[in-house]
């Protein structure tokens, strides 16, 4: 045998090892190579369904008959019966064709879930509704400041405020009259404090908020706006 | 907005609600239900069928029958119910269409009779689902050429009052309309195939001189040959010419395959006259003699069996691309190890890994031509899994290719793929316009003012006129809208007016005249007054540049005649008027109107004296003509 063979031989015999090697981890368990897909699949089969009628009716301020009406455009809408945060997106987005309604609709969805479970069911869209479209002021104003206090801890600081408003500039897209500059959002949020901040320490609490919007004639007015949206 | 999603619109509406302590503008009105009823069911009943659905459901889509008023024809008031003649099977899927936004067709129905049903329910086709769409568009190309081909058998005789032009390329295009186009379609297929031979029998040794070597025939017999070739030549020049004379679009048969192939033939012929007998070009010309082969591809305008070769080449690109670059993957890895393990062997063939790609190939194909065999036993051993590995990486692109073949043969696509590609197009460019549709409606109906009676606290016939152009939903979604754009004092302009404001505050450099006017305004108001003053002192400079802009565009004009806000953002964007810009306009009522004027604005318009300066000469646009009423006149580009 010449020196070549023994070369060669030394090769077949390495490449083989490791072919070996390869297949004890695979079948070890270390090294896997199918696709982990069937996670997925799990998720869309969750259902959920409503509390009953009666039970709604009194929870909330609406009648039967809108209840019933809201809840088929829901159900059109979910088939499963909850709505996760991509859907959600989705459906604000459709809205919104002009600009990027994904920001703003994740800050409504964490509003929306106020059991921060993930996904939202028919009664914490009746609860929210029920607030937006027949409640009374203060309740309207409570819901709109647990909206801009995006960690919950019942103040809004300048960051939050931010970027709620960044979030609102965000949905008109970039084609807008005049067109957007960029300390557009910073005056925003300064006029904001301005009006907002009572004692100037830089948040704005509950109270504060809830007064300073009862003293702003508008606001009181836009709030009424949408009495009659169902 | 797709269908299922207008039943979230009251509650996007309500969380609107969340922008109200952010906006510092008031909001506008919320549009009103007038005749606000319950949700009822109505009847329709299709030949003796009865299907219900709610009213909502189908005032979803008011551009067709059964969401317009359209309906009220087929009323049938003593039973309360609206009565069509058609096909009930139809019928399903067209409803499921309100139900569900998704429009599906049906595999047993038939493909006219369903277009039918959707032409009389005012349904365009393009919104059929994508699940559905390959089925009907495959079933619509088949029938058109069903009818087509019928059209074709009647068509015998030729249309009158063709030009000569037409005349020519209708008998380059199809041979069999008349004899004199059968005759040229056989003779220049014996002149190609006549060229054809030339070439190879140029290269025969035919008879040896007896004291030399055997010479080819083409050497031999050169003035011989050089006639034929001549003459074919000449032909296929002739033909090309009168081709490209007759041609309806010269431009595009000059960028067409078949003709790029024809000059390809004859060039390497002229561009051998035209050179001389030089030593050093005469490498390159017999390398363009190599051309000339290239006649052989004149054939395929006579074989559709060849255009269809070509043409499934072209569509299998890229399972030849998986082919190749599979194929090259291997070479590479096998050619190094082979390389290698022959590396101790002496004498050994395998000198670098370049030169085993070689022995690569040929084992991988299975050829096996035998002048590089390995010698050492792991060359043996790498050198058979590389020829079993070569057969499986071949075998594999291989039946996809076939079947795409025989697809395209049976399928007799040529021309037909390419005017699908056009209606494909058409397809994605109205889709992508209804989609858009709701984003350029906001700015439409904007446009056309009719936010303006949105703002007013309603006369009633303006909230009539109204509900005629736009459903009640569409006004709502356009009040949100609205909403939000007072919310963020911004307002939703398309592209185009977009980069010209851009433009136009780019180039405000400009100290301004009158501060007093921009201290007074609000935070957007200082952008317009401004542009007053960039009108004003570049008037000189840019004269025909900024009319040309100012021309095109387009403003808002906020009027404000109320006591309520301090802000008061007037904005007007006047012409090369030199006025001030913060005169106001105000309507007699007190009201607020949103109007937009095109520049320039006739002066009798508005209250703006101005008895000095006449607007300067505007070859450009017709001055608009004014109706006289209180409301600044509207008109848009």
């Amino acid at each position: 045998m010449e020196e070549g063979e023994g070369e060669g031989l030394q090769t077949l015999a390495i490449v083989l090892l490791l072919c070996g090697a390869l297949k004890l981890l695979h079948t070890l368990g270390l090294i896997s190579t199918e696709d982990r897909v069937c996670d997925d699949l799990e998720l869309s089969v969750v259902c959920h369904r409503p509390e009953a009628l009666d039970l709604l009716e009194a929870q909330s301020n609406f009648n039967r008959k809108e209840l019933q009406v809201l809840y088929r455009g829901f159900k059109n809408e979910c088939p499963s019966g909850v709505v996760n945060e991509e859907t959600f997106k989705q459906i604000y987005s459709q809205f919104f064709p002009h600009g990027d309604a994904s920001t703003y609709a994740h800050y409504l969805f964490n509003a929306f879930d106020s059991s921060q479970s993930g996904s939202i069911k028919f009664e914490d869209f009746i609860t929210a509704l029920s607030i937006l479209l027949r409640g009374t002021t203060t309740e309207k104003l409570q819901w709109t400041f647990n909206l801009y206090d995006i960690n919950k801890d019942g103040y809004i600081n300048k960051e939050e405020m931010t970027d709620i408003v960044k979030a609102i500039y965000d949905m008109m897209g970039r084609f807008t009259y005049p067109a957007l500059k960029t300390d557009t959002t910073k005056q925003h949020v300064d006029a904001f404090f301005q009006k907002m901040d009572k004692n100037r320490d830089g948040v704005v609490t509950l109270d504060e908020f809830i007064l300073s919007c009862q003293e702003d004639e508008n606001i009181m007015r836009s709030l009424q706006l949408f009495e009659n949206v169902i | 907005m797709a269908a299922g999603v207008a039943a979230w619109l009251p509650f996007a509406r309500a969380a609107a609600i969340g922008w109200m302590p952010v906006a510092n503008l008031p909001m506008p009105v919320a549009p009103t239900n007038k005749n606000k009823r319950q949700d009822e069911l109505i009847i329709l009943n299709v030949s003796g069928r009865r299907f219900q659905t709610w009213r909502n459901t189908l005032d979803r889509y008011p551009d067709t029958l059964l969401g317009s008023s359209e309906k009220e024809f087929f009323f049938n008031e003593e039973t309360r119910e609206y009565f069509f003649d058609r096909d009930p099977d139809s019928f399903r899927s067209i409803l499921n269409f309100y139900r569900t936004g998704k429009l599906h067709y049906p595999r047993y129905e038939c493909i006219s009779a369903y277009d039918e049903e959707l032409a009389f329910f005012g349904i365009i086709p393009e919104i059929i689902s994508d699940c559905c769409y390959e089925e009907y568009k495959d079933r619509k190309r088949e029938n058109t050429e069903r009818l087509m081909d019928d059209l074709e058998d009647n068509k015998d005789n030729k249309p009158p009052n063709m030009t000569c032009r037409e005349t020519m390329w209708r008998a380059f295009e199809n041979p069999h309309t008349s004899t004199m186009a059968l005759v040229f379609y056989y003779v220049t297929g014996f002149f190609i195939a006549i060229s054809v031979i030339t070439n190879v029998v140029e290269t025969v040794p035919c008879g040896s001189m007896p004291n030399q070597r055997d010479i080819p025939c083409g050497e031999r017999y050169t003035e011989a040959f050089f006639c034929m070739d001549t003459a074919c030549v000449m032909i296929f020049t002739v033909e090309y010419l009168m081709r490209l004379f007759a041609a309806p679009s010269r431009y595009r048969f000059m960028r067409s395959v078949m003709s790029i192939i024809d000059v390809v033939a004859i060039l390497p012929y002229y561009i051998g006259l035209v050179m001389t007998n030089n030593e050093d070009v005469s490498g390159a010309f017999v390398t363009l003699r190599v051309f000339r082969v290239f006649r052989i591809f004149k054939f395929s305008r006579h074989s559709q069996g060849l255009r269809i070769l070509g043409y499934t080449l072209k569509s299998c690109a890229s399972e030849l691309g998986f082919l190749l670059f599979s194929l090259t993957m291997a070479i590479i890895i096998f050619a190094t190890v082979m390389f290698y393990a022959e590396k101790g062997s002496s004498s050994s063939k395998f000198t670098s890994i370049p030169a085993s790609f070689w022995y690569t190939i040929v084992t991988m194909t299975t050829l096996g031509y035998g002048d590089m065999v390995p010698k050492t036993i792991a060359g043996k051993i790498f050198g058979s899994i590389c020829s079993l590995s070569g057969v499986l990486v071949i075998a594999l692109p291989v039946p996809v290719i076939v079947s795409n073949f025989s697809r395209i043969y049976h399928q007799n696509q040529r021309a037909d793929k390419r005017r699908a590609q056009k209606v494909q197009k058409a397809r994605l460019a109205r889709m992508r316009i209804s989609k858009a549709g709701s984003s350029t409606a906001f700015l439409h109906s904007k446009r056309n003012g009719l936010n303006q009676s949105l703002e007013l606290t309603g006369s009633l016939e303006e909230d009539q006129q109204l509900k005629k152009t736009t459903s009640l939903l569409e006004s709502q979604h356009h009040h949100l809208l609205h909403c939000l754009e007072k919310t963020t004092n911004h307002e939703f302009v398309d592209e185009r007016l977009y980069e010209q404001g851009y433009l136009q505050t780019a180039l405000q450099n400009f100290p301004s005249q009158s501060p007093s006017l921009s201290s007074e305004e609000g935070v957007t108001g200082t952008c317009c007054s401004r542009r007053t003053k960039k009108n004003i002192q570049a008037l000189n400079a840019t004269h025909t540049h900024s009319h040309t802009h100012n021309l095109q565009e387009l403003s808002a004009l906020h009027i404000h005649c109320g006591e309520q806000q301090p802000l008061n953002t007037s904005r007007s964007s006047l012409n090369l008027m030199s006025d001030e810009s913060g005169s106001l306009n105000c309507k007699s009522s007190g009201l607020v109107t949103t109007a937009i004027i095109s520049i320039p604005t006739p002066p009798s318009n508005n209250s703006r004296a101005n008895p000095d300066a006449p607007p300067p000469p505007n070859p450009d646009a017709p001055p608009r003509p004014n109706t006289g009423s209180d409301v600044v006149k509207i008109s848009a580009l």
